[in-house]
């Protein structure tokens, strides 16, 4: 046995030098991640100002970056009403997807049969141009929030059904057995190894479907609405509020990406094996961890 | 404890714990059946540590398949303790070489996944994992993932899920075999005390000759695809054993003897230089 516990020693200190590594290399990955991105964007808007200012250009062609800003201050009772309407239908739509998304990918994923009787028409329903189904909805739904939210769940359940359907089947046959042969039955079997399994794919999936949300809720709100950015925005550029469009686009791509973090946040806390998993792998360590 | 009091009850009246008699198993690879074993007969009494050892691809893990009810045989039947077995899975405790982890569960909820799936209470189950998490060499460990943890602690853990899951029979398949070769030695003799504590009835599928005869109490040997038992032997070492033992003069005997029933097929050229190989790293 005393071989036993030296070798456990030694494994303990191979573990235990881990944090302190992770604490310097997390440090200057922050900095990478945090610093370079303010950086381009702080530069870019520096161009932007002064090429405006130096060629002359009109304040309703192209606005310069001070002028959004001040918009952004002057306006902010107007965009911020219209950017909760907005907000209200990428989140309900969202939501929905997530629903019909889910369930969708659970019966293809568990019967041959609805899988090819259904997934013909999920495929289909991405072909049809949303632009040309929105007034189709305006006509008849009307004006008002449902029609906004039901463009946002036909974009965005999409990539939701096939990432989850791909992480329904990506269980490994072996865990499987594995758990087969400590009695698991196939309810069993699904809580706790596909359903697992399947959440990386199905965050991947949250991920692309949240950015199509935002871009759902402005094409609906596009297409006809009385509220939301989408609105704002139709209804500014033909009196050359450009500065207004922009600032409106600036609040979309701002609620775009914390959108995004907010969905990758969520992630890190409910997949947290993953990122360990992915740390694990990373080459130079693969000789002491596995 | 006397070297062979609890184990080994070949007394007439009780049956063997396991019973193969004249399994045969055919894979069918584009419509033609393809045999991987032929007419394997083969028993392991109450208590009995038994090693299969062969070449690679002779069907040992298909054996222990058959064994825990995970494929049903093509010819033969299965008995345990007397009983036809009800080929269905979930009756023996199963390990195989990879440690089949979960990636998003602890080491402690891995470890009591068997009684778990059985619907004893959590708070039982963790108790019992937590007795053992010493002798298992995981204390400390207890919160940690499978991907921080070192191949030979994976498998300790996979170990100990096995032994959790309360089966009298337990199959390994090949279970050091994707471990180095020091962390393989320290875990034969870290097995051999665990198992020798307990009761135990243990099929191993091994192609390491040495640790066949190190660990078992017999040993069978299978021919190259497709298998069929060519010969077994007792292993007459007193027990406990110890790792130092694979010098001594009574082990060498039984693994050339071993050796020498693999190499009575020319097939078996490369197994053989590869175990005196390993002769030659001590």
């Amino acid at each position: 046995m005393s071989g036993d516990s030296a070798a456990t020693l030694q494994e303990a200190a191979q573990v235990s030098d881990a944090p302190a590594r992770d604490v310097a290399e997390r440090g200057r990955a922050a900095a990478l991640r945090w610093g370079l991105p303010a950086l381009v964007v702080a530069g870019a808007l520096a161009a932007w100002e002064a090429g405006v200012r130096l060629l002359d250009v009109e304040r309703w062609l192209l606005p310069p970056p001070s002028a959004i800003g001040a918009e952004l201050l002057a306006s902010r009772d107007l965009l911020l009403r219209h950017t909760w309407v907005t907000l209200g239908e990428v989140l309900l739509g969202f939501a929905l997807a997530i629903m019909v998304g889910v369930a969708l990918a659970g019966v293809i994923a568990y019967s041959r049969l609805v899988e090819r009787a259904v997934y013909p028409f999920v495929i289909a329903s991405q072909t049809v141009p949303v632009i040309v189904i929105a007034p189709l909805l305006l006509i008849w739904i009307g004006y008002g929030i449902w029609p906004k939210v039901i463009v946002v769940v036909l974009l965005s359940f999409f990539p939701i059904v096939v990432n989850t359907v791909d992480g329904l089947k990506s269980a490994d046959p072996d865990l499987l057995r594995m758990m087969r042969t400590l009695g698991a039955n196939r309810w069993q079997l699904f809580v706790k190894v596909q359903a697992p399994s399947c959440l990386p794919f199905l965050f991947s999936g949250l991920r692309v479907a949240i950015a199509l949300s935002v871009i759902g809720a402005v094409v609906g709100e596009w297409v006809g609405a009385s509220a939301g950015l989408g609105y704002l925005m139709t209804r500014s550029a033909p009196q050359f509020l450009t500065d207004r469009v922009f600032a409106a686009m600036f609040i979309l791509a701002v609620m775009g990406v914390t959108l995004f973090l907010l969905v990758a946040l969520a992630e890190r806390y409910a997949v947290p094996w993953h990122r360990k998993t992915r740390r694990g792998d990373a080459p130079g360590d693969s000789s002491t961890w596995r | 404890m006397t070297a062979e009091s609890p184990r080994a009850s070949t007394d007439a009246a009780s049956p063997p714990k396991i019973e193969l008699d004249g399994i045969g198993q055919d894979f069918a690879l584009r419509g033609v059946a393809f045999p991987v074993l032929r007419d394997v007969n083969l028993r392991v009494h109450r208590g009995e540590f038994v090693s299969v050892i062969g070449p690679s691809g002779c069907g040992k893990s298909t054996l222990l398949n058959l064994i825990a009810g995970l494929e049903q045989p093509t010819r033969g039947r299965i008995l345990m303790d007397g009983r036809q077995a009800a080929g269905r899975p979930g009756t023996v405790g199963y390990m195989h070489q990879k440690d089949l982890l979960l990636p998003w569960r602890s080491v402690l909820d891995n470890a009591v996944l068997g009684p778990e799936i059985r619907g004893t209470p959590r708070a039982e189950a963790g108790r019992r994992a937590m007795e053992l998490i010493r002798p298992f060499g995981l204390e400390g460990f207890e919160k940690s993932y499978p991907a921080q943890l070192s191949g030979g602690m994976r498998q300790r853990v996979a170990f100990l899920r096995t032994v959790l899951a309360d089966r009298d029979v337990i199959l390994l398949d090949e279970p050091f075999g994707a471990l180095d070769a020091l962390t393989r030695a320290g875990m034969q003799e870290w097995l051999l005390g665990l198992w020798e504590s307990w009761s135990k009835t243990v099929v191993m599928v091994t192609h390491d000759v040495e640790e066949a005869a190190l660990l078992s109490d017999r040993v069978y040997v299978l021919t190259p695809r497709p298998g069929r038992v060519k010969a077994a032997f007792t292993v007459d070492l007193p027990r406990p054993r110890r790792y130092e033992m694979v010098t001594d003069g009574a082990f060498v005997e039984i693994k050339a003897r071993a050796l020498a029933a693999l190499r009575e097929d020319d097939s078996f050229a490369g197994l053989a230089s590869g175990a005196s190989r390993a002769e030659g790293e001590r």
